[in-house]
């Protein structure tokens, strides 16, 4: 039912307009409790025997923590928590705004090419990183991936940009058509890397590809939250634009939306949210396509509520990922991309059918 | 001396070893995780087992390493993981990682060996001296590797005696996913124990494990397909594998001639690497099959 209010409300004050608004509200109180419950879990939960709970007693009787439980809580956790939730909001958020600015329910970052874009340059940095003068190498070192992975985004992005743009005018179609080339084209890039690759290089690209958190170290934090910061900061200046995008680029024009600037902005966030999430954590799928789609079936297509309630769900959703797959073959550990793929991927199936099974695709 | 007295030195010198020994082994990590099959091998031959808490999933041999916590795959370590079972040390083969988690084990004290991996037989013993060495049994790793060094000359001699003068030509095959081959070339595992076994590896235009277009596969007319025992029914997947258009006009297609073995008795250049060579020998130049 929501799902079928394709047209916004924003401007029109209706008695289900305010239902809706006070329901999003609320489900947004919803999700920020959850994900402060997910949050302890996550600190709470993992392989080793340190507790929580112990710990915080110990903390709050002014007796020290032993080593391992200070390493175990805030060396390995805690920077974990705040990766999860950086990457998880990231994610789901990108979803967001691709489907509001392609008015495709079915876009996701990965649609225009950015994650493969990203994927690429890490496959490229994994590859060729040996061949680097060694100077760089030890100035850059362990940094090198990521930061090729963010700049892979990024180039990508600008690529689709240029390509879809005639005369200052960026068409959607376009786009959407030059991403599937441009994702296709650094598929095919990466394989050729892939042959290149040595042994080891192989086993990396593979374990990279598959996504994780258990890298997770306060240097990738930092690394990643300004830039995600700065995307998720930028989110409401783009919710009235994305609604009024529902209506169609002509019509938006007609009803006084900057429709360039919105679509430059929304460029921007996906192409560093995307960018960054992949270089701190690898290929994580299914997020930025789920979680919108659930939250649009929980309180409709405006983008006041569902860009913030994506950030918080898909954090929740990506540490409840994160938290099985260290837990459930502990001490060893599944790569995230599989738990979100394995939960992620009949949720979609499910939409689908929900949406498209009396209409037909 | 009285016989009192030389019992009473006796039990002095009795009590004496007893407290340095003591001490040395308290000052030994006794927790000790083991990454890479042929260090935990090593471990085990040097008669160590019973400081091992923990290994990796390559580490499947002798079936007693079995029962410990598996941490996960070598390359794929999670800090917290190898945490959990609390090591005091962790030894492991060049490569583990990812070096996110070798930093947060490092600052979280636990000491860290890591063994050089190279395929040879000055390689293993390196190995051998460097786990001993790590484990403070400096004197019995020599022993272990002066034997295995021994042991590894005479296998590679008897080898080259079965050889003779006409080397057999090897086809590693590490999969055959989709019907493609992918094969180990040169500086790989497979073409250390190929050459230690007295034969020639049909392909070594590159290096590591990679796929094989199936011309180059045709030309390389391998006449022996060596592969690793992965355990199950092989009978039918034998008869595949020599159907494929790749292999079917090879010398090895034509005698049927495949070779399974373990793939950490064979590519894991530990302690039982001159038994691999034998076993290897053996089959690549029987007749009966």
């Amino acid at each position: 039912m929501a799902l079928a209010a394709d047209t916004p409300n924003s401007g029109v004050t209706s008695l289900g307009a305010i239902d809706r608004r006070v329901q999003a509200r609320r489900l947004t109180v919803v999700l920020a409790l959850l994900l402060a419950v997910m949050s302890v879990l996550s600190l709470a939960w993992g392989a080793s025997g340190t507790s929580l709970w112990g710990a915080l007693q110990d903390l709050a009787m002014g007796r020290d923590l032993s080593r391992l439980d200070q390493i175990v809580l805030f060396d390995i956790r805690l920077p974990r928590l705040f990766l999860g939730i950086l990457v998880g909001s990231a994610l789901a958020v990108s979803g967001a705004v691709m489907q509001g600015l392609f008015r495709n329910p079915l876009a996701d970052p990965g649609i225009v090419g950015v994650s493969a874009g990203a994927g690429l340059a890490a496959i490229c940095a994994i590859v060729m990183g040996a061949f680097l003068p060694a100077m760089l190498r030890d100035t850059v070192g362990n940094y090198l991936v990521p930061i090729a992975a963010f700049l892979g985004g990024w180039g990508s992005t600008l690529i689709l940009y240029r390509v879809s743009t005639r005369r200052g005018q960026t068409s959607v179609a376009t786009m959407l058509l030059a991403g599937i080339a441009l994702g296709a084209l650094s598929g095919a890039l990466s394989g050729i890397l892939v042959y290149i690759a040595d042994d080891n290089q192989l086993r990396d690209l593979t374990f990279w590809g598959m996504g994780s958190l258990a890298g997770a170290t306060w240097s990738k934090v930092l690394a990643a939250s300004p830039i995600i910061g700065v995307a998720l900061l930028a989110l409401p200046a783009l919710s009235r634009g994305l609604n009024g995008l529902a209506l169609g680029e002509a019509a938006a024009g007609h009803i006084g939306i900057p429709v360039q600037r919105v679509k430059n902005i929304a460029i921007l966030i996906v192409a560093s949210a995307t960018g960054a999430s992949v270089a701190v954590s690898g290929g994580i799928g299914f997020i930025g396509i789920v979680v919108p789609h659930l939250l649009r079936l929980a309180s409709g297509p405006d983008h006041h509520s569902l860009l913030p309630n994506a950030a918080l769900l898909g954090a929740s959703l990506l540490l409840a990922a994160d938290m099985i797959s260290r837990v459930i073959i502990a001490p060893a550990e599944l790569p995230i991309g599989i738990i979100t793929a394995v939960l992620g991927a009949p949720v979609f199936l499910w939409i689908l059918l929900r949406r498209f099974g009396s209409t037909g695709l | 001396m009285s016989a009192f007295g030389r019992l009473f030195l006796g039990l002095n010198l009795l009590m004496a070893g007893l407290l340095i020994g003591s001490i040395a082994l308290a000052e030994m990590p006794k927790r000790i995780v083991s990454v890479g099959g042929s260090v935990t091998e090593i471990i085990h031959a040097l008669g160590q087992q019973d400081r091992l808490i923990g290994r990796d999933r390559t580490s499947t041999y002798p079936a007693a390493a079995l029962a410990l916590p598996d941490i996960g795959y070598a390359r794929a370590l999670s800090p917290e993981g190898v945490l959990s079972v609390a090591p005091d040390m962790i030894i492991a083969i060049e490569g583990a990682g990812p070096p996110e988690t070798l930093d947060v084990l490092k600052s979280a004290q636990v000491d860290y060996v890591s063994v050089p991996e190279i395929f040879s037989a000055d390689g293993i013993t390196a190995k051998i001296r460097t786990v001993g060495a790590a484990l403070g049994k400096e004197a019995e790793a020599e022993a272990l590797a002066q034997t295995v060094s021994r042991d590894l000359r005479s296998a590679e001699a008897d080898a080259a005696s079965v050889a003779g003068e006409h080397p057999k030509k090897v086809l590693f095959i590490l999969s055959t996913r989709g019907g493609r081959i992918m094969a180990g070339g040169a500086n790989s595992a497979a073409d250390s124990i190929i050459r230690m076994a007295s034969a020639v590896n049909a392909v070594t235009d590159f290096d590591g494990y990679k796929p094989m277009t199936d011309e180059a596969v045709s030309k390389a007319a391998p006449d022996v397909i060596l592969m690793m025992d992965r355990g199950g029914d092989h009978g039918a997947a034998i008869e595949d594998l020599l159907a494929l258009p790749s292999i079917a006009p090879t010398p090895a297609a034509q005698t049927g001639k495949v070779v399974r073995m373990n793939g950490l008795h064979l590519l894991g250049f530990g302690p039982r690497t001159a038994s691999a060579v034998t076993e290897l020998n053996q089959a690549l130049y029987s007749e009966a099959d």
